[in-house]
């Protein structure tokens, strides 16, 4: 007894009793890991709809310009923008021929911009106007009551989501104006992550 | 959770603030014990101020490499940072980079460097922890337990204020470690063990985990390794004090030589 209790001590004093902890410490870490592996799906968002990176883009279904309805549901396979704007708002305004121009160069490869006005603090002439100003030709979607932009939690103006093939958010930018190549070069993951 | 607060036209990221908060109080933690060590303040906040400026400018080039056909079209868009177009690993590389770069010009010791930068390190692990608060990132598993919170479609664990409580223990064990005469290099190989150890256990709880290797968390392999590494590096300092003091001793005690 005296004897084991002396290399314990031995073992403890001093440099050496790192050396201890480093392997106690990599019995508990390894079977702590262990313990708490789960399979991807269980941390995933990718299931539940919430406004928010790595969840499901939540149900989104608005009136458009010409009369029809626009349900993101009917998008999945595709990679998609969805820019919440107004048109009393500069970054929003500065940042809409980027989203076109985004739009134009990669719609051939599976690219859908929407456009949410959030027509509830908006007007519709106004709304009209800006579009003939600007030659913009995405989908325009408009969000009379509010219902949509509060779903998705929109505090600021603008916020756009990037939503992959599978219909999970994969970035969110509150404000802008985003740049350009931002939304190049978020666009050319999210096609090239799918294809 | 507060991710942004409106101030009229102006719309203000909390998280980013409480890392500018953070990292301010931090540097002033650095500053306070870098003076019990007799090192010159304004080297420490060049020395931070180094690894920051190198780490955000390479992360933003790496990237623009990462999409050089994009930059090239749209050169000024190089200019227009946002947080989603960084390679956070590459500017974590090259600000440390920066760091030793710096720290060498500047005559500065790396192990009391090192230990006079721990308390703002784990400064820095509070504010992140509140930062993950205000936005709601680092969310926890869903859970049943009574002081789960509602949060992103589920009831979750409130992983962030575990986080927080974590990270405050871990600055008070920092900030008491500075008083104490210790080997240098203990103070920081320490907190980074305690932090290590802190995301070994927390993140067994987290909804975010990055999953590899089938079903292991990412962040938990990576935790666990520096931990091993802290704790080697924590007895190999204290080996080297030990034996710097047994050959001084025998130094001393031998009649015949110099004094």
């Amino acid at each position: 007894m005296q004897s084991s209790g002396t290399t314990l001590n031995r073992l403890m004093a001093g440099p050496q009793r790192w050396l201890v902890t480093m392997a106690v410490a990599l019995v508990l870490g390894a079977s702590w890991i262990w313990q708490s592996a789960v399979p991807a799906s269980a941390v995933s968002g990718g299931l539940i709809p919430s406004p928010r990176q790595g969840f499901l883009a939540p149900d989104l279904v608005l009136p458009d310009l010409e009369g029809g309805t626009i349900d993101l549901s009917e998008l999945r396979g595709q990679v998609v923008i969805v820019n919440f704007w107004a048109s009393w708002c500069p970054p929003c305004r500065a940042e809409m021929p980027a989203l076109e121009r985004t739009q134009e160069a990669h719609a051939g490869d599976g690219l859908v911009v929407l456009a949410v006005n959030a027509t509830n603090q908006d007007s519709l002439p106004a709304v009209i106007s800006f579009i003939e100003e600007m030659g913009l030709t995405l989908p325009i979607a408009l969000d009379q009551s509010g219902e949509v932009g509060r779903r998705y939690q929109v505090r600021a103006l603008p916020t756009t989501f990037f939503i992959d093939r599978q219909g999970v958010i994969q970035e969110v930018i509150v404000g802008g104006p985003v740049s350009e190549s931002t939304l190049l070069s978020t666009v050319q993951s999210l096609l090239g992550e799918g294809s | 959770m507060l991710p942004i607060l409106q101030l009229g036209p102006l719309a203000l990221q909390v998280p980013g603030l409480v890392l500018l908060a953070g990292l301010w109080f931090g540097l002033s933690l650095v500053e306070r014990a870098g003076l019990r060590r007799q090192l010159p303040a304004d080297a420490l906040n060049g020395l931070v101020l180094a690894m920051l400026v190198t780490g955000l400018l390479g992360a933003r080039l790496a990237y623009v490499v990462r999409f050089a056909s994009v930059y090239w079209q749209d050169p000024l868009g190089i200019i227009a940072l946002n947080f989603s177009t960084l390679a956070l690993p590459e500017g974590v590389l090259l600000g440390l980079a920066a760091g030793l770069v710096y720290g060498q010009r500047r005559g500065l010791p790396l192990w009391p460097t090192l230990d006079a930068l721990a308390p703002g390190l784990a400064c820095l692990g509070v504010a992140l922890g509140l930062s993950h608060l205000a936005s709601g990132d680092a969310f926890g598993a869903p859970t049943d337990l009574p002081w789960a919170l509602d949060l992103w479609g589920a009831r979750r664990h409130p992983s962030q204020l575990y986080e927080i409580v974590a990270a405050s223990g871990i600055l008070f064990a920092s900030w008491r470690m500075q008083a104490g005469q210790r080997p240098a290099g203990t103070t920081f190989l320490a907190t980074v063990a305690l932090m290590a150890l802190a995301r070994l256990l927390l993140e067994a709880i987290r909804g975010d985990s990055l999953i590899v290797l089938g079903t292991l968390r990412q962040a938990q392999l990576v935790s666990l390794l520096a931990l091993q590494l802290a704790l080697a590096g924590l007895f190999l300092r204290e080996r080297n004090a030990a034996r710097r003091l047994i050959s001084t001793d025998q130094v001393g005690s031998d009649p015949e030589s110099p004094t």
